[in-house]
């Protein structure tokens, strides 16, 4: 299981992110668990001052706006295939 | 170019005169819808290239440090050419405080980044020419630097939240980014999708609003107007302004039918400026980092500043 969290305070923005993430996880069957962050404190404990930020597994992959499908898929890239580059 | 295909689509597919109300607003629509989303879609697009270069971050590191005019210009310019989500405005309010930047340089970018943003100008642009639009940037950076310093004045640390000065910033960890020119290229035609697909109602309501002001603005309402352009009229419209809250892109052209019937330059600024610097939803989304006194302040400063510059407009022009 993958960790992924969604830094942001509530926004369209951020919202319209976690449910992109949700989607496309679910549609190419990639298992995540998705977490909602909006404790300031802990979003800034990232260093991160452009929201939505996304983390996955630890690791900052995205910062300020929403991320498009393509770099999204990018993240995941070696849970759903490794070794094909066309698939996701 | 837009306007030959106006003419094209107005007078020779739908065969109206020239001259009667219904033709002349629908040309101008026409006309300016085509022109206004050819520039948008470029620019967004060339804009969404640029930020993927620049981030909240980054700037934090340009400003931090700085001498404080320095310092405040950098911010002022960093904050026109980075819009922000109105949401990123509290991590990125404790971020520079965190980062030892003065608040008063911190309320200059606040002040700037809402008001200068290329959509606005793209806007501006297309519908009442360069000159104005030069003009509404030089006042927005006089705005955002003369607001910032002084709100400094007031010493406006001592209302900022405590748990904000014991929040620390993790270090900024680096950013495991896809930096390729395609994914650049993705990530600015994503933003293009996303706030062409976001405003281009308004564009379309606020277009229309102007274009049939063209047609059909009374011109009694013009004279009326025209008395207006007294020494009263640039604080009644930007009091008028303040409640209002639209991102820029709606209230254009009203501006543009303000300028056409006669109302001054300074006070359609002042009008426009007024509206986007100021809204209450963001100030509902300060209020969770700093008092409401220097809210307050804030609000103050920032229309007395907007007022003045309204007046040395209708002085000078």
């Amino acid at each position: 299981m993958i960790e992924v969290k969604v830094l942001g305070s509530g926004c369209k923005n951020c919202q319209t992110t976690q449910k992109l993430i949700g989607d496309v996880t679910s549609e190419n069957g990639v298992e995540i668990s998705l977490e909602k962050i909006e404790d300031m404190a802990e979003i800034m404990s990232y260093g991160i001052m452009s929201t939505p930020g996304v983390i996955v597994d630890g690791k900052i992959v995205h910062v300020g706006g929403i991320p498009d499908k393509r770099s999204i898929l990018s993240w995941f890239k070696s849970d759903c295939c490794p070794a094909d580059d066309q698939c996701c | 170019m837009f306007e030959q295909l106006a003419d094209f689509i107005v007078f020779e597919v739908s065969g109206m005169q020239a001259g009667t109300p219904v033709a002349q607003s629908l040309h101008f629509f026409v006309m300016d819808i085509t022109k206004i989303f050819f520039m948008l879609v470029l620019v967004i697009y060339l804009m969404g290239l640029f930020r993927s270069f620049v981030s909240a971050e980054k700037v934090r590191n340009y400003v931090q440090g700085r001498a404080e005019w320095v310092a405040r210009s950098l911010a002022i310019l960093l904050g026109a050419v980075t819009p922000f989500c109105s949401c990123s405005s509290v991590p990125l309010f404790i971020g520079f405080v965190e980062a030892g930047i003065p608040l008063g340089v911190t309320f200059s970018f606040l002040i700037a980044s809402p008001m200068i943003n290329e959509i606005a100008v793209v806007m501006l642009f297309g519908i009442v020419g360069w000159k104005i639009t030069v003009l509404y940037i030089l006042s927005g950076m006089v705005v955002a630097f003369a607001g910032g310093i002084i709100i400094q004045k007031f010493k406006p640390e001592r209302w900022v939240e405590d748990y904000v000065w014991k929040i620390h910033m993790g270090e900024a960890q680096t950013l495991e980014q896809d930096n390729s020119l395609k994914a650049r290229h993705r990530y600015a035609l994503t933003e293009v999708k996303t706030i062409v697909g976001r405003i281009w109602k308004w564009v379309l309501l606020g277009v229309g609003a102007g274009a049939l002001f063209h047609g059909y603005f009374p011109q009694e309402w013009a004279s009326n107007l025209g008395d207006a352009n007294n020494f009263l009229a640039v604080p009644l419209a930007v009091i008028m302004g303040v409640p209002l809250y639209s991102n820029a892109v709606g209230v254009i052209p009203l501006a543009e039918a303000m300028l056409l019937k006669g109302v001054a330059i300074g006070t359609t600024l002042a009008f426009m400026m007024s509206i986007a610097a100021i809204s209450v939803p963001e100030l509902i989304i300060l209020r969770k980092v700093i008092k409401w006194q220097a809210l307050a302040l804030f609000t103050a400063i920032v229309t007395l500043s907007i007022i003045l510059v309204g007046w040395f407009f209708n002085s000078i022009l």
